[in-house]
C-alpha cells in the first residue's frame, strides 16, 4: 500500500460577490489524495477551479470548508477548527506558478528571489553557505553561476521558469503544486521543462498536484489524473483510463477535443463537440454541474446532483447516466 | 507569376529598426499560395510567422520595413502601395482575426455596431442594410439569438463567443484570404475544438484561403494543406501536411515533432526537448540559424547559411544534414 502524502476530503472554496449576497463556489466539494512520490494531474477548462484547488491546499486562499491531510498531520479541519501555522509546512509544500513574467519580483537579483526562502527559514548559517547554495540549486535547474547576479527581465520565459524552479526547490521540499508551469512556454522549451519536473522528481522523490489545461502534457506526466468541471471533481483514475477508457461525457468531449499532432489520425478521428459555453459559477445549474452542455441530460439530471462515486477499483465518477453513456 | 498565385512573396526581407540595433525579422522568405487554400505557418515566438503573414496585409509596425524583395496578394504589389492604397484592400480583399479575442474588440461599441463599421466601411450597404447584413454574419458565424447580440458589448460575451464576433467581422466582405493569428490560443480545448470546425466549415462554404499562424502542431495537423515551418526569419521547410508530419527533413522539425508528447498513443517515454535558447536576431548566428540549437550541428552550419534542397512535390527544407544523409545514400546506392 503506498503512503498516502496529502489527502484532501469535501474541500470548499466559495469567494463572496462583490456587492451582492450571492457567492461563487470555486470549488465545491472536492475529494482525492495524492501518493507519496507520484504525479496527480488535474485537467479542467479556465474557471473550472483547478488553480483554486491548488492554492487552498497550501491555503494561500483560506478554504471555506472540507478538511487537509499532510503527511498524516491534519493541517486544516472547518468542522473541527483545525488551522494549523503553515510556517514549518511551507517547508515542504511549495509552488510553482503559471507565468514566469509576473511572479518574479523584478527590482531582485535572481540570486536574492531564490534566496528569500532561505533566509525566512534560517537554513544557512553564513552567507558563503547561502552563496554556494544557491549556485548549486541554479546548476540543478540548468542555469549557472553568472546568471546570480542578474535580473528577471534578462532572462527567456524558459529560463524565468527555471528560477521559480529554483525558488521552489529552495527548501527542499517534499511536494510541489505545479500551477500550469509550462503553458506560457514556447512548444520546443515547455519539452524541456517537463523532462525537467520528471528528473527531478526521480533524484528528490518529489510529489507533484500537477495542474494544467493541455491534456496530452497532463497525461505525460501524470501517474493519476482527476479532471475538474465548474468546481466539481466529475471524473478520477489513472492517466491511461482517463485518456482511453473515460466514462463521463465531459471528460469524453475533453479528450476528444484535444488536437492531435498526427495529420492521418486527426483525419478519421471524430471530435464530440460541445455546444455552448460553461455556465457562470455565480448561477450555477442545479443538479449535475455539466447538464446543460451534456447531450444525455435529462430530468433526473436537472433534479439530483449525481455522487461521486468509484465505478471500478480507483476509477471515480460523478455521472447519472453511465450506463445510457458507454 | 502574379496571376496564378492568390499570395506570392518573393525573397523577402524585413526588418525592424530598434535602438538596439536593426532586427532582421525576415531573411529571403519566398511564400507562395493559391486560392482556396489552408496553408499553415509554425514557428515558436520571435520566429518571423506573425511577420510575414501580415505583411500580406501590409501590416508593419512603424519601426518596420520591407528592405528586400516583393510581396504579391491578388495582383497587387504590396510592397510599393501607399497607406491609403492599402486600406482599401484590408478587411476587403484580406481581413485578419487576432490571437486575442478579449482584447481586440472594441470595449465602448456594441457588437452589431462593429460588425457594421466593416460593412458599411466596405460595401454600399450603410445604416439599416449594414445592421441586417450584421445579424446575418452572426448567424453565418453560428452565434445564437443574432438580434440580442448585436446589442450586446463585448464584455457581455464569453471568449469562444467573442472569437466568432470576430471571425464575422473578418468575413463581413467574403474576402478571398483570411489570415487567423493563434485564432484558438486563448481559448479553452472544447471551445478551440468549437472555432476550428466554424472555420473549417466557413472554407467549404464560402470558399477562402486561410493562413493559420500558430504554434500548435495538433491545429495544424487537422486543418491545413500545406505548412510552412519558420526559424530565425526564415522558413526551413515547407511542404504538404503528410510531407512535414511523416517525411521531416530539417533537424528543428524533426526535433518538433519529437518534442510533443503523443496523446493519442500508449507512449509514456521521455519527451526530446529541443535544447538550448530560442535565437536571439540582435545577434543572429552567422551560418544556419537553428545551428546553435541543433543536436546534429556540424562545422559547416555554424559558417554558412544552407541554401534550398528540393524534395519530391512541392516539399523543400534548408539543413545540410538532410544533404549529407541524401549524398550518403546516393554514394551508397552508386
Amino acid at each position: 500500500m503506498p503512503e498516502r502524502l496529502l489527502e484532501v476530503s469535501h474541500l470548499k472554496q466559495y469567494f463572496p460577490v462583490a456587492g451582492s449576497n450571492k457567492v461563487v463556489k470555486a470549488v465545491d466539494d472536492v475529494s482525492f489524495f495524492i501518493n507519496k512520490g507520484e504525479t496527480f494531474g488535474l485537467v479542467g477548462e479556465s474557471g473550472c477551479g483547478k488553480t483554486t484547488t491548488g492554492r487552498s491546499i497550501l491555503r494561500l486562499t483560506e478554504p471555506t470548508g472540507g478538511s487537509i491531510t499532510y503527511g498524516g498531520e491534519v493541517i486544516f479541519d472547518a468542522e473541527k477548527k483545525i488551522k494549523k501555522n503553515m510556517l514549518p509546512y511551507r517547508r515542504k509544500m511549495q509552488i510553482v506558478f503559471q507565468d514566469p513574467y509576473a511572479s518574479l519580483d523584478p527590482r531582485m537579483t535572481v540570486e536574492d528571489i531564490v534566496g528569500e526562502a532561505i533566509d525566512i527559514h534560517k537554513l544557512c548559517k553564513s552567507k558563503a553557505e547561502r552563496r554556494e547554495k544557491i549556485l548549486s540549486l541554479l546548476s540543478t535547474v540548468g542555469l549557472n553561476s553568472e546568471h546570480a547576479n542578474r535580473y528577471p527581465h534578462e532572462f527567456s520565459g524558459g529560463q524565468r521558469q527555471r528560477i521559480g524552479i529554483a525558488r521552489a526547490l529552495a527548501v527542499d521540499p517534499e511536494f510541489i503544486v505545479c500551477d500550469e508551469p509550462v503553458s506560457a512556454l514556447d512548444v520546443s522549451i515547455q519539452a524541456q521543462v517537463v523532462n525537467m519536473f520528471e528528473d527531478l522528481q526521480e533524484e528528490l522523490g518529489l510529489t507533484y498536484l500537477f495542474i494544467a489545461h493541455d491534456l496530452s502534457i497532463v497525461n505525460h506526466i501524470s501517474s493519476r489524473i482527476g479532471v475538474m468541471y465548474l468546481g466539481h471533481l466529475v471524473e478520477l483514475a489513472d492517466s491511461d483510463t482517463i485518456t482511453f477508457h473515460s466514462l463521463h461525457p465531459y471528460t469524453k468531449s475533453l479528450i476528444s477535443a484535444v488536437p492531435i499532432a498526427d495529420p492521418k489520425v486527426a483525419r478519421a478521428s471524430h471530435r464530440i463537440i460541445l455546444s455552448g459555453d460553461v455556465p457562470s459559477p455565480v448561477n450555477p445549474p442545479s443538479g449535475c454541474p455539466f447538464r446543460t452542455r451534456c447531450p444525455y441530460a435529462d430530468g433526473l439530471c436537472a433534479e439530483k446532483k449525481p455522487e461521486f462515486k468509484e465505478v471500478e477499483s480507483g476509477h471515480f465518477a460523478a455521472c447519472h447516466h453511465l450506463d445510457r453513456v458507454n | 507569376m502574379s496571376g496564378q498565385y492568390l499570395v506570392d512573396i518573393q525573397e523577402e526581407r524585413l526588418s525592424f529598426f530598434t535602438p538596439a540595433g536593426e532586427v532582421k525579422a525576415l531573411n529571403n522568405v519566398t511564400l507562395q499560395m493559391r486560392e482556396g487554400e489552408v496553408l499553415g505557418i509554425v514557428g515558436e515566438s520571435g520566429s518571423g510567422k506573425s511577420v510575414t503573414a501580415y505583411s500580406i496585409m501590409g501590416l508593419t509596425a512603424q519601426n518596420g520595413k520591407i528592405v528586400g524583395g516583393s510581396v504579391e496578394f491578388n495582383g497587387h504589389k504590396i510592397h510599393e502601395m501607399s497607406e491609403k492604397e492599402l486600406r482599401k484592400i484590408r478587411g476587403n480583399e484580406v481581413s485578419i482575426i487576432f490571437q486575442d479575442p478579449m482584447t481586440s474588440l472594441n470595449p465602448v461599441w456594441t457588437v452589431g455596431n462593429q460588425i457594421a463599421e466593416a460593412v458599411s466601411l466596405h460595401t454600399d450597404k450603410k445604416g439599416r442594410a449594414a445592421m441586417a447584413r450584421a445579424k446575418e454574419l452572426l448567424e453565418l458565424v453560428g452565434i445564437n439569438e443574432p438580434e440580442k447580440r448585436l446589442k450586446q458589448y463585448p464584455h457581455e460575451l464569453s471568449g469562444g463567443m467573442r472569437q466568432r464576433v470576430m471571425i464575422a467581422i473578418a468575413l463581413a466582405c467574403e474576402p478571398k484570404l483570411l489570415i487567423a493569428d493563434e485564432p484558438t490560443t486563448a481559448l479553452d480545448v472544447t471551445i478551440q475544438a468549437q472555432i476550428l470546425e466554424l472555420m473549417q466549415e466557413l472554407k467549404q462554404k464560402l470558399g477562402m484561403g486561410i493562413i493559420m499562424i500558430t504554434h500548435d502542431l495538433g491545429v495544424v495537423a487537422s486543418m491545413c494543406d500545406y505548412i510552412a515551418v519558420m526559424y530565425a526569419g526564415e522558413i526551413v521547410e515547407y511542404g504538404t501536411t503528410d510531407d512535414i508530419f511523416y517525411n521531416p527533413k530539417h533537424e528543428y522539425t524533426k526535433g518538433l515533432l519529437r518534442s510533443i508528447p503523443k496523446f493519442h498513443e500508449h507512449d509514456y517515454s521521455k519527451l526530446v526537448p529541443i535544447e538550448g535558447q530560442p535565437v536571439d536576431l540582435l545577434n543572429p548566428p552567422k551560418g544556419c540559424g537553428f545551428a546553435p540549437r541543433c543536436s546534429n550541428c556540424m562545422k559547416l552550419c555554424l559558417t554558412h547559411k544552407p541554401e534550398k534542397n528540393q524534395y519530391e512535390g512541392v516539399h523543400y527544407a534548408r539543413c545540410f544534414m538532410q544533404q549529407k544523409e541524401d549524398f550518403l545514400k546516393e554514394r551508397g546506392e552508386a
